[in-house]
Parts: C-alpha cells; sequence; structure tokens
C-alpha cells in the first residue's frame, strides 16, 4: 500500500468517523446523566430527513442544519417525558423512538417531494462545503507533512472540526464544570444529587437536549455533508455503532473519539477489501468487515478486553422520597 | 393511591394505549395528506375482507405469534431480547440446511427435522447473549442488538459465497426439494374452501398455536416457568429462594432463542421455500410491540399477533392502492412500542386519577 492509498483510508476514516463521534458524544451526556439512549439511530435520521428537506426548500444549508436539529430535539423531548416523567422503560422507549423515525421519515419525505421516499439532491449552498484550511496548498509539496495536512486535515466541511472540537469541550464540560460535576454525579447517584437540593429531572433534561442536538448535527451532517440529500434508512445502523463506540470508551470523551476513528476506519476499509487483501495476504470477506465494529464490542461488553462499567444509575428511573 | 380493578388493568389500560397509538397515527395519516377512514376501509378490506387477505393476516400472524412468545418469554425473567430478528435470521439457516440436506420423500418428517433444526440454531444465537449477561455481566440488550448485525452479516457471507447454487445471481439457496414443502392451509381438507390457493398460510399456524399453549403451560403451570417468572419480578428474592441467576438466563433465553428460530419454519419453509436475504422482514422487532401489547401474556400475544397480522397485511395492501407509503405500518408499530411499553405508566396514571373521581363520588 502507498502513500497516497494511505492517506486515501484515513480521509474517509475522518469522514464515515465524524457521525459515529457526534452520536456517540450525544450517547455520553445522556448516559453520562443515568438516561440510557438506543435511539440514537432514530433521532439521526429524523435530523437527516429534515435538514436534507429543509436545505433544499430554503437552499440553506444552515437552515437545513437547525430543522434536522429540531426534529432530533423533539425526539429526544419524547424520549425524556417517558424516562424522566413518566418512569417508563427507557430501552423500551428507545426501541419506539427508532421506529418511529424510521416510518415517519419515509412518510414525510415521500408525502412532501414524492420521489420514493428520499428527498431531492442538495447541491451549491444547500450542502455543506469542503473548507480549505490556510497554507494548505503552499505547503503542499513537503514531503509527507504537506499532503498530511494538505488532503488529510484539510479540505473536510465544518461539522468535521466542529465534532473534533466538541471532544475536549466535553471533556472540559464534564471534568471541569459545575454543571459537569452535576451531570455525572446524576448518572451515579440521583439520591444523592436530590440531596443536595439541586434537581434531578432538570439535570436530566437537560443531558437529554444535549443528546438531541449532537444527534442533529450528526444527522444533518449524514445528509448534508457526506452525502448529498436523505435517502431511506440512510444511518444504516450508525446509531448502534455509536452506542458500541461509547461502551468501546467506557463513557468518557477521549476514549468516544478514538473509539469512533477506529470504527470509522474499519468502514473505510470496508469500501476497500482490495486493500486489506494486499495487507493481510488472504482475502477477507467484506461482510466479515461489516461485522467487525460489533464483533470487537460484545468482546469489550464481555470484559475480555478491559471491563466497561456503565454509570452505576443508568436505565433506572428516579422516584423522590416523599 | 388505590389499586385498579383487574379488568382496567388487564383490558381497559392496553386498550386505551391502543387506541392513543391509533389516534396519532390518524393524525400522521392526515398530516401527510391521507385520509384516516378510507384508509382504514382499504386495510379492512385488504387484510380480512377477502379469502386471499384472510390468508396473508394470518401468515404474518403466525410469524409474529412465535416472535412475541419469543420476547414475552425473556420479558417474564426480566430479560429485553431485542435480538429476535437475528435469532430467526439463524432459524432461517437453520431449517434451509436441513430442508436441503436431504431429499425430503414427504413434509411429515421434514416438518419435525426443519423445526429442530430452526430451535436449536435460533437458540443457539441467544446463548451467547445469554452466557454473556450471566457470567460476564454484559447488558444483554447490547450484546443481541450486536447480534442481528452480526446474524446479518453472516447470512450475506453464507448467501454469497457458499449457499448459492453456481450460476444463480441471487444471494439466495436452491430450492427446497418437492417433499420439504408444507402443506398450505387451502390444502388441508375442510379448509379449502375458505382459503385461497395463493396465500403462504400454512399448517405452521397450528404449530404457532400450539406454541401458544405450551409457554402457557410453562409459565403458569410449571416449576421452571414459576422459577423463571420469580426471577423476573424480584432477582434477591429468587436467588434466596435458591434459584440459580445463570441457570433461568440461559433457559429463559434458549427458550426465546428456539422460539425466534421456530419462525423460519412458516416463512423459509412454508413461504419462500428458499433461504433469501433478509427473509425476517423486521417480524422479530415487532414481537416486542406484540409482547408489549399482548402484556407477556401468551394468550396476549396471540391476540396482539393478530393484530399485528392485521396490520401488517393491511398496511401493505395501503401500500398498494393508496398514496399512502407501506412504512405506516412501522409508524403504527413504533407508537404501540411507546404506549404500550414506554408510556405505560403515564396511560396508568390517567386511569387511576378518573378511578380515583368516581370512587370518591360513590364514596
Amino acid at each position: 500500500m502507498d502513500f497516497g492509498t494511505l492517506l486515501q483510508i484515513l480521509d474517509s476514516t475522518v469522514r464515515l468517523g465524524v457521525p459515529l463521534l457526534l452520536a456517540c458524544l450525544a450517547g455520553l451526556y445522556s448516559e453520562r446523566a443515568g438516561v440510557f439512549d438506543i435511539g440514537l439511530e432514530g433521532k439521526m435520521l429524523m435530523a437527516a430527513m429534515l435538514s436534507g428537506a429543509a436545505a433544499f426548500v430554503t437552499g440553506s444549508v444552515w437552515l437545513g442544519c437547525l430543522a434536522g436539529i429540531g426534529g432530533s430535539l423533539v425526539l429526544a423531548a419524547i424520549h425524556g417525558a417517558a424516562a424522566i416523567t413518566f418512569r417508563g422503560n427507557q430501552l423500551i422507549s428507545g426501541v419506539a423512538i427508532n421506529f418511529l423515525a424510521s416510518g415517519l421519515t419515509v412518510l414525510m419525505a415521500q408525502s412532501w417531494f414524492g420521489q420514493g421516499g428520499r428527498t431531492p439532491a442538495l447541491d451549491g449552498g444547500a450542502r455543506f462545503q469542503a473548507l480549505t484550511l490556510p497554507l494548505a496548498d503552499t505547503l503542499r509539496p513537503v514531503p509527507v507533512l504537506g499532503p498530511v495536512y494538505a488532503d488529510l486535515i484539510s479540505g473536510h466541511t465544518a461539522l468535521v472540526y466542529l465534532a473534533f472540537a466538541a471532544v475536549p469541550v466535553t471533556w472540559w464540560v464534564l471534568y471541569r464544570t459545575r454543571f459537569g460535576l452535576r451531570l455525572r454525579a446524576v448518572g451515579e447517584n440521583p439520591g444523592a444529587v436530590d440531596t443536595a437540593g439541586i434537581s434531578v429531572t432538570r439535570l436530566r433534561y437537560t443531558a437529554v437536549a444535549i443528546t438531541g442536538l449532537l444527534s442533529g448535527l450528526a444527522g444533518a451532517y449524514m445528509a448534508t455533508a457526506l452525502q448529498a440529500g436523505f435517502g431511506k434508512e440512510m444511518t444504516a445502523g450508525r446509531g448502534y455503532i455509536a452506542l458500541a463506540a461509547l461502551i468501546f470508551a467506557k463513557w468518557r470523551p477521549w476514549g468516544a473519539l478514538w473509539a469512533c476513528l477506529l470504527f470509522g476506519f474499519f468502514q473505510a476499509i470496508a469500501l476497500r477489501p482490495d486493500v486489506v487483501e494486499a495487507i493481510v495476504r488472504v482475502k477477507v470477506p467484506v461482510p466479515a468487515l461489516d461485522a467487525l465494529p460489533y464483533v470487537l464490542t460484545v468482546f469489550i461488553l464481555a470484559g475480555f478486553i478491559g471491563k466497561a462499567i456503565p454509570p452505576r444509575a443508568g436505565g433506572e428511573p428516579y422516584v423522590k422520597e416523599r | 393511591m388505590q389499586r385498579l380493578p383487574v379488568w382496567a388493568d388487564v383490558v381497559l389500560v392496553p386498550i386505551l394505549s391502543l387506541l392513543a397509538a391509533f389516534l396519532i397515527s390518524a393524525l400522521v395519516i392526515l398530516g401527510i395528506g391521507g385520509n384516516p377512514v378510507e384508509a382504514l376501509q382499504v386495510m379492512v378490506t385488504g387484510a380480512l375482507g377477502s379469502a386471499y387477505g384472510w390468508g396473508y393476516t394470518l401468515y404474518y400472524a403466525t410469524n409474529f405469534m412465535f416472535t412475541g412468545l419469543a420476547v414475552a418469554v425473556a420479558f417474564r425473567a426480566s430479560l429485553f431480547n431485542i435480538g429476535g430478528e437475528g435469532q430467526a435470521m439463524l432459524g432461517g439457516l437453520g431449517v434451509a440446511l436441513v430442508c436441503l440436506a436431504v431429499d425430503w420423500p414427504h413434509w411429515a418428517l421434514a416438518l419435525p427435522a426443519a423445526m429442530l433444526g430452526g430451535a436449536v440454531f435460533g437458540a443457539a444465537w441467544a446463548a451467547i447473549p445469554a452466557w454473556l449477561q450471566a457470567k460476564r455481566g454484559s447488558h444483554i440488550v447490547i450484546t443481541t442488538i450486536m447480534f442481528n448485525f452480526i446474524a446479518a452479516s453472516v447470512l450475506v457471507y453464507l448467501l454469497v459465497n457458499v449457499l448459492r447454487p453456481p450460476g444463480s445471481m441471487d444471494p439466495a439457496t436452491a430450492r427446497f426439494p418437492e417433499g420439504a414443502g408444507l402443506p398450505t392451509l387451502h390444502d388441508i381438507p375442510g379448509l379449502g374452501g375458505i382459503f385461497d390457493r395463493n396465500t403462504p398460510a400454512n399448517i405452521t399456524l397450528f404449530l404457532a398455536l400450539a406454541c401458544v399453549g405450551l409457554v402457557w403451560l410453562l409459565l403458569f403451570r410449571s416449576r421452571l416457568g414459576y422459577e423463571i417468572r420469580a426471577f423476573g419480578k424480584s432477582e434477591p428474592a429468587a436467588v434466596y429462594a435458591g434459584i440459580s441467576p445463570v441457570r433461568i438466563t440461559m433457559i429463559a433465553m434458549l427458550i426465546s432463542g428456539g422460539l425466534s428460530g421456530l419462525m423460519a419454519v412458516n416463512n423459509v419453509m412454508g413461504e419462500a421455500e428458499r433461504l433469501v436475504l433478509n427473509s425476517v422482514e423486521g417480524a422479530g422487532f415487532i414481537g416486542i410491540a406484540v409482547a408489549l401489547m399482548g402484556r407477556n401474556h401468551p394468550v396476549g400475544v396471540m391476540f396482539a399477533a393478530l393484530l399485528f397480522g392485521f396490520l401488517y397485511q393491511g398496511g401493505a395492501e395501503l401500500g398498494l392502492w393508496t398514496t399512502i407509503p407501506l412504512e405506516l405500518r412501522t409508524v403504527v408499530q413504533a407508537l404501540v412500542i411507546l404506549f404500550t411499553g414506554a408510556l405505560d405508566t403515564m396511560m396508568r396514571m390517567g386511569v387511576e386519577r378518573v378511578f380515583a373521581l368516581f370512587a370518591r363520588r360513590a364514596a
């Protein structure tokens, strides 16, 4: 494998890793606050459809992005109501949200555009355009580092840089702010947080709303940056891979970055079976590459590669003592 | 707050949840510019109005009975098995391998063997997540989701690279031998007039009904069923009573996976007569809605499966005859899961308030 191919694969690793990263950080807020969320997939899908539709109608990718976030927030609110206010089963609520999004997106897109459940193809200002970082072209002739800077680091869309920036921001919020301390506490021991006079309900709703915001961005990235428009079931299980990455990362922001890049790398090499074959000298079937993130997650869950311990109060509705 | 009477708890709350789900579905139809009344008419005529419609409704209902019972048994042990989809896929593989292994002379010989194949493969696929939950403490919901994806990859690989007959472009196995074909309901003497020749409903329906009875016996009339339910209600109490969590987790999940796997007798052996990609068509997930709707009781599951059979066939007719896409089925399914599963407390709280109001007035 030559340097050019390696760069290409790393470049698609970044492109494919970003929606996973946004969704994974989304899940991190919710689960750290003690609300399990297996509805990431549904929220992404709804955001992808609404952002594709709104970007097409308005011609502005940012308005599309906002619409996507709005849709994702509505689903997050439903999950919050079921999980926090009505103390329902969080896993069942997540499953319901995934199916709701899967059906509604097609119904809505079909009724608006009549293209078999897709949104029309986007171009120009209705899509996120690649940004060229300063000096990218000037530095390109520099050996090794030049192409790395010009082709791998530069030339992505705004959401990519936003997603990468969200990692240190999340770390800072979680470990260096009062809100973060309370958020982590409410996921471990809500009773203690309540005793300190802080509203468990409000904290958890805030966390679920942040989850909605970030999964909205993940969905908008799918429809307006990675691809040009929404297609039926276009998230293709990415919400679940993000969940897997979250476990792999042991619910930590920096871990989430590496896990999502790793899983993005798996997706990238699954697109290039010829390269895989050249390296391992054995013909690896594409389905095996597709299944790799899931198999790896099972191994991690089983505690064979370091133990992943979820937030202690995760999945448990909090009942205030009277 | 006083407790609800049994009838309100078992009948009223689920029916109200269902009505809420249907009401919102009607709003969704209005929202996309359709006519809910007309849609309901199309669904009823399409699913119940003809021998053809009935045949499909019962065929789908058979699938959902298996997957619904599978989810219900696991739920009773407080295990949420989302892996019905993958277990049914693997069950299909088991059934296909059995049907292709021998040139079966008669279906009566092939059926028990295929049942065994489907159940064993389905149970095996559930066994790994069950073992990981019981022994290593990994969350069964996440592992069963992962196993759905892994199952899909395994099937793609096997159908494209191993089981595809030479010269065929289709990712599917060869056709099963004639002798492995199950009689449809039309072929049964006495029922031939009621059911259309071209519908896939077959004798697996009776197998599903037998499973409803057997699961009822298991859950409510056997020591094992008692242990499963006790474990599901309270793990510490069950442990104190000498019930082994590892044993119950394994057994409940094996039964659950086996039931999901048995579904393949209906769709793979009874209908397609070969194994194709995506043969399960989401029935494993619909099992979740069916179990929740049926309140994890075998009889409830049976009725809920019939209802979803109606929704599924009716939804397909909607896709054919109206502008409403058949994905409406997914929306209704989601709403039923949401209201009967996640928002159950909300419905219950509402009903309790109304009852308390009446009680005060009567006093």
